[in-house]
């Protein structure tokens, strides 16, 4: 502290040591008997406009060089995992599906994926093709706001109005599709909640025709944009062999030139019968994730114009009675149900009917015991559903290896020794949702 | 569909002494499976509509040990693994393996842990490079033999991929709630970091080695380890318009 009194930082001793008043001025003269000590700790979130949600990040600073980058988290732990375990199978559907809220149906995929396994059982073609279908909208979508919320923390507005604008237009289609614009809980053990609805192929036809114009301006906005690229080139760079020693999957190792992609290398719904590249990039940096997910958007599109060609008629649930939801779901003048002709078989025909109705939706099937772990590509790279039976009719633990949790740990290998304006760039490349993160 | 023969085969290692009694105690839990919706137990079907429950005798664990050949790559894993760490130290760490639908589990004795997973990681014929994941599993009251010393509660399950060969495994390694203690990989997958942290803060499983074992998910003041089974549900009852809504834990579709 100098000696001499300086009205805009003034001191006082407390308990709790000096109390600095710092209200402008020479910050040399205040802190001058702290020479050699330049270190700023600076507390960024929870709530924070550029940490992509309820991210907390504790900066040591020099200057503006980060020197130290801890990532706090737990802010959205809701106890998903632990909630499954207090409902039945088919239940668990609804649970997982709010983790990532970006990416719900690949939730659902992957967990009813992991339910089959256990119960050795495979979806009919339909309701796989549907479901490869409607993930692949899911990832646009996904896409769409990791570009978005891109450009607002990059402080590009345009981008992000205009993302959010995009994604609008694949949930209206997929709100069409499964009811919901989120959290849909339409993937089911055995298939899925209900076909497609009249119309449905027509509104995707649509959609696919207008995406591509609307990626081709995002282009336009973005991409050959000077200070766009000055922002995100070099910003957070991790190679492969950071990537790969950190657990970092997804779009984030694609930029860094391994055209890993779990659709690719371990097939699963028939994807190894599609037509569609694995997009990379050899920059290791936020511009190289940038250029992948636009790109992957692309393929996206194309898989599913695959999709709706190869659609065939037949069921969406599999056949075994002890397994299948017992009644079809349809739209009545109140709201989505069973449907009449089912409550009117089940109410005064068959008395076999309403009690396996009974049963199967409050107790439930059971899965034989052990355990099964299913990976698959989520927007975010590897979503893991490690569950366990005991052989009852609720899973014994379910635990997702959810890639926004495993990639964030990245961020102070992408951040330290960088400015404080990359760590930003870095956070939202790896485009982490806090609601996968936090489970 | 494996789960097969059970009792026959295996379990010697995780009940000491004759291992097949530890089966019909007394105080194990009758059936591997839990309590149905309305807190039934056993099978509660006397219609036929539950079809065949098969019982196991581990519960959820299955305790037998699957015979060589696995099939497939399976072997050629495990021969190359008796490779890189050498038969005796394969047949220390190693307490049983297990294949069951298309996946391979190794039960792993946690003394070895981090040389199997080096071994894993470096062996040219093996190349597991990635953690996909740590995940904890409690088996409390899971059918089959009460947990104890003989039969560990607490399981650090590790799935390990190798992007070389596009393979996966999974590693199991069980202790008991009262010494919870398996060394952390940090120091050869860093990626294990957040994993452990979570598998710490939900089930109690102290990675030694780590370099900040700290909780992640819930807060730092926090008492217990949630996902435990025994952790208490909580809650107080509630009067709504008359009704009475008790806590979850005394709840009948919670039990």
């Amino acid at each position: 502290m100098s000696t001499t009194y300086d009205p805009y930082a003034g001191s006082r001793e407390t308990t709790e040591g000096r109390v600095y008043t710092v209200t402008g001025g020479d910050w040399d003269l205040t802190f001058a008997d702290q020479q050699g000590e330049d270190r700023l700790v600076v507390n960024m979130g929870p709530q924070h406009p550029s940490t992509h949600g309820v991210l907390r990040l504790v900066l040591d600073l020099e200057g503006e060089t980060v020197t130290k980058a801890r990532v706090v988290i737990g802010y959205l732990h809701t106890g998903i995992e632990k909630n499954t375990e207090y409902r039945n199978w088919v239940q668990g559907t609804t649970f997982v599906t709010r983790m990532d809220y970006l990416s719900p149906l690949f939730n659902e995929a992957g967990y009813c994926l992991a339910v089959e396994k256990l119960l050795g059982i495979e979806a009919p073609p339909r309701a796989q093709t549907i479901r490869v279908l409607v993930m692949e909208l899911n990832r646009i979508a996904s896409h769409l706001v990791a570009l978005a919320t891109f450009g607002m923390e990059m402080g590009a507005l345009t981008g992000m109005t205009n993302g959010f604008r995009e994604r609008e237009m694949v949930l209206d289609v997929l709100e069409e599709i499964t009811g919901l614009r989120m959290n849909h809980a339409y993937i089911r053990p055995g298939g899925l909640a209900q076909d497609l609805p009249d119309g449905a192929v027509e509104s995707v036809r649509e959609l696919l025709a207008i995406l591509p114009k609307r990626v081709a301006d995002f282009h336009r906005l973005l991409t050959g944009q000077p200070i766009w690229q000055n922002r995100l080139k070099d910003a957070g760079y991790l190679d492969v062999t950071g990537c790969v020693a950190l657990g970092v999957t997804g779009p984030v190792l694609r930029a860094a030139g391994l055209p890993w992609d779990l659709r690719k290398v371990e097939p699963y719904l028939g994807y190894e019968t599609y037509d569609f590249e694995v997009p990379t990039a050899d920059t290791s940096d936020a511009w190289g994730r940038y250029l992948v997910r636009m790109a992957e958007v692309n393929e996206s599109l194309k898989i599913v114009a695959q999709a709706l060609d190869r659609l065939e008629p037949g069921p969406v649930m599999v056949e075994d009675r002890k397994i299948a939801w017992p009644a079809q779901l349809s739209l009545g003048a109140d709201g989505m149900g069973n449907s009449l002709d089912h409550v009117r078989h089940i109410m005064g025909q068959s008395m076999e009917s309403l009690i396996h109705h009974f049963k199967l939706v409050t107790e439930g099937f059971r899965v034989p015991a052990g355990q099964v772990y299913v990976p698959i590509e989520s927007p975010r790279g590897e979503l893991g559903f490690h569950v366990v039976s005991d052989g009852g009719t609720r899973p014994w633990r379910v635990h997702v290896r959810d890639p926004s949790f495993v990639n964030l740990q990245a961020t102070a290998a992408m951040s330290e020794g960088g400015m404080i304006a990359d760590v930003i760039a870095a956070i939202a490349s790896i485009d982490p949702v806090m609601g996968g993160v936090d489970r | 569909m494996a789960m097969t023969t059970p009792g026959g085969t295996g379990g010697s290692e995780l009940v000491p002494g004759d291992g097949e009694a530890g089966f019909d105690d007394a105080t194990a839990p009758s059936g591997g499976f839990r309590k149905g919706a309305f807190g039934v137990s056993g099978s509660g079907d006397t219609s036929g509509f539950g079809g065949l429950v098969r019982v196991e005798p581990g519960g959820a664990v299955a305790l037998h040990s699957t015979e060589r050949p696995y099939g497939g790559w399976f072997d050629e894993v495990t021969d190359a693994l008796i490779d890189a760490v050498g038969q005796a130290t394969y047949d220390a760490a190693v307490q049983r393996v297990l294949v069951d639908r298309g996946e391979i589990t190794y039960f792993v004795a946690r003394e070895h842990l981090l040389t199997l997973a080096r071994a894993l990681r470096d062996d040219e014929a093996l190349r597991f490079e990635l953690l996909s994941g740590v995940s904890g599993v409690d088996y409390l009251d899971s059918g089959g033999p009460a947990a104890g010393p003989g039969r560990p509660r607490l399981h650090a399950v590790l799935h390990l991929t190798s992007m070389t060969y596009r393979r996966r495994i999974r590693l199991e390694v069980a202790v008991t709630a009262e010494d919870p203690h398996v060394p952390s990989l940090t120091g050869i997958y860093p990626t294990a970091d957040w994993h452990e942290r979570e598998t710490f803060d939900m089930f109690g499983i102290v990675f030694d080695g780590h370099p900040a074992l700290t909780r992640i998910l819930m807060p730092d003041d926090w008492d217990g380890h949630p996902q435990r089974k025994d952790y208490p549900l909580g809650g107080v009852p509630v009067e709504y318009h008359g009704a009475t809504i008790p806590p979850p834990d005394t709840r009948r579709a919670y039990r």
